[in-house]
């Protein structure tokens, strides 16, 4: 990582942090953020305005192709699909703010506070424990404890959150764990613990803000994996349930009709895609913005 | 290289034995009850009760659990409250399918992502590489059931060439097993062929600037020779690691595509358990998914000093 200190004297550091505080955009950055931004958008507006009601149905204008008057076309009870994609996206940013949310706000302090028992000799053994089971977590991906959890609770959007946030714990946990060690074999920090700070203070101040690019890398990419999860699981009949719109159930829906009406798939379908591909971009683009080095390489 | 083998192998059983924990703990002890969960709940307290003395779920839980991780070690994993029949030839028949859907996948993205990778990497500046890198960047955005759906859309509902859906064993036939296998083994290797793409790209990249590429090139070797005699070896490390993240991955999503060509894996198997509240047989398969991600985590953890002798060399 470009940040860690203890490979820079103290004025590049500084020269680096100059460096850090202006914004310099990449195309991989722009295109996601704009995809991300549209889809926002979409979910916002719903609240507003929508072409029709939800479940406003057209009993003449069932199964449609794009027109002017339904620009997406309608589904078989006649329903407009451009209200159901933005409805849609209301419940896929739900999912990923609070997934993501449960496994930044859990996995990130249990990393930290692995690397922190790891300083001292009476906690190496519990800083690997920790990670031990870190990993065990690794073997239920999302999609398996999401269904796991549709088994034990009711079916739901709730389930679903809470089933993608704690697989998604892990990833943060590592990363939080790395970033941590590396802060805490820099040069400054071992000058401040001979001045006798404690390290849980010289964590609080001089990790957190150097672990930040990483975890907030990490969040766009768990974002992604999230998106994929709940369309995966309202895809199967596990994630949300009818009659909330959701553009993995719309997909499902969408299959008896693939002979005669496959504009059904193509939306929520193409929806999906975006979503994942705005996030993974706005991730990649965030990871060689923070690591200079990458974006040197011509990686991404 | 033995002791690393033996702290693998430890390391795995203890990962094992916390994991079948967890989903007994997941499936058995935060819901109540699976007696009441199998009959619904307008079940009279007098049905649930005779189902539980039946199938032993007034036990203790730690008995319960014994009894279980028992059954399973002599391998069976129990009787399903829901049909009455035993679980492990539903299991065992299953599993035979998605691994067969499954490998074929992985070799089908690896047969895919190597040389393209590879190809991306050597012409970086071209316009081939950069279509090459767009391309499995969108890839890796569409998921595997959208595939699918494409997939049907044009090979079969379009163009007629194969079937929307089905499966036949290859003893039944094996043109019809392998005509049937296409369009899901295509939808599941896409994406992992675009991610593998895109590891495998960075990892010449990064092979290619090493000085033992740069000796054999001042040799006289061309570029491409110097990366085919000694570079590719050294690129397949870390292609061989997420290759076996995504064997578990796929794994998992097999479970939509199965479910999509109406095959009859694991993954419908499950979806169908969890449809009926057949909570036992949920449990059984999680744990056979569970043991198979933590088993090729383990194939990967040893491979990985075989194919890079300084690991071997450093343990």
């Amino acid at each position: 990582m470009s940040e860690n200190p203890s490979t820079t004297s103290a004025g590049e550091a500084s020269v680096d942090r100059r460096r850090r505080t202006k914004l310099r955009l990449n195309s991989s950055m722009i295109i996601g953020g704009v995809l991300i931004l549209l889809i926002v958008a979409l979910a916002l507006v719903s609240f507003i305005w929508t072409p029709y009601g939800p479940s406003a149905v057209d009993p003449v204008a069932r199964l449609r192709p794009s027109s002017p008057e339904h620009l997406f076309g309608t589904d078989r009870f006649g329903r407009d699909t451009l209200t159901w994609i933005m409805y849609g996206a209301r419940i896929t940013l739900m999912v990923g703010i609070v997934a993501v949310g449960i496994a930044v706000l859990i996995g990130t302090p249990i990393g930290i506070v692995a690397a922190v028992f790891a300083q001292y000799p009476w906690g190496t053994w519990l800083g690997a424990v920790i990670m031990r089971a870190n990993d065990i977590l690794l073997a239920f991906p999302a999609l398996l404890l999401a269904i796991v959890f549709a088994a034990v609770y009711q079916p739901g959007t709730g389930p679903a959150m809470v089933a993608v946030g704690i697989a998604a714990i892990p990833g943060f946990a590592r990363v939080a764990r790395s970033g941590t060690m590396q802060v805490l074999g820099s040069e400054y920090v071992r000058a401040a613990r001979a001045s006798n700070r404690s390290v849980p203070a010289i964590a609080i101040v001089h990790v957190l803000p150097n672990i930040a690019s990483m975890v907030i890398v990490q969040a766009s990419v768990a974002f992604a994996i999230s998106v994929l999860a709940e369309a995966g699981l309202s895809f199967l009949g596990l994630g949300t349930q009818a009659p909330v719109p959701s553009w993995g159930r719309m997909l499902q829906e969408s299959q008896q009709f693939l002979s005669t009406q496959p504009e059904l798939a193509l939306w929520p379908g193409l929806f999906i895609a975006l979503a994942v591909l705005g996030f993974n971009l706005l991730g990649d683009g965030l990871r060689d913005r923070f690591d200079p080095k990458m974006e040197a390489r011509g990686n991404g | 290289m033995i002791s690393y083998v033996a702290n693998r192998a430890i390391q795995f059983v203890l990962a094992l034995i916390v994991a079948s924990v967890v989903v007994f703990a997941l499936m058995s002890i935060l819901p109540g009850n699976a007696a009441q969960v199998a009959l619904g709940t307008n079940a009279t307290p007098e049905a649930v009760a005779a189902l539980e003395a039946q199938y032993g779920l007034d036990q203790p839980p730690l008995i319960r659990y014994f009894d279980w991780v028992g059954g399973m070690l002599a391998g069976d994993f129990g009787t399903s409250y829901v049909t009455g029949a035993p679980i492990t030839p539903v299991i065992l028949a299953s599993v035979q399918v998605t691994g067969i859907l499954v490998i074929a996948a992985i070799i089908l993205a690896i047969v895919i992502a190597v040389p393209l990778g590879t190809f991306a990497a050597l012409e970086q500046r071209n316009w081939i590489g950069v279509t090459i890198s767009a391309l499995s960047q969108i890839g890796i955005a569409v998921p595997n059931f959208l595939a699918a759906i494409i997939l049907v859309i044009v090979f079969s509902l379009t163009l007629g060439w194969f079937p929307s859906q089905g499966w036949m064993a290859p003893v039944e036939g094996l043109g019809g097993f392998l005509i049937r296998l296409v369009l899901p083994v295509v939808s599941l290797a896409l994406v992992q062929a675009a991610i593998l793409t895109r590891y495998m790209r960075s990892a010449v990249l990064d092979v290619m600037r090493e000085d033992y590429i740069r000796t054999a090139r001042a040799k006289g070797l061309t570029r491409t020779k110097a990366l085919f005699v000694h570079g590719l070896r050294n690129a397949a490390i870390p292609v061989i690691t997420v290759a076996g993240v995504q064997l578990a991955t796929l794994l998992v999503g097999a479970v939509i595509i199965e479910q999509i060509f109406v095959i009859p894996g694991i993954g419908s198997e499950l979806v169908r358990s969890v449809a009926n509240r057949d909570l036992v047989t949920v449990q059984g398969i999680v744990m056979v998914l569970v043991l198979l991600v933590l088993v090729i985590n383990f194939i990967v953890d040893v491979l990985y000093p075989i194919v890079d002798p300084r690991i071997r060399n450093a343990s």
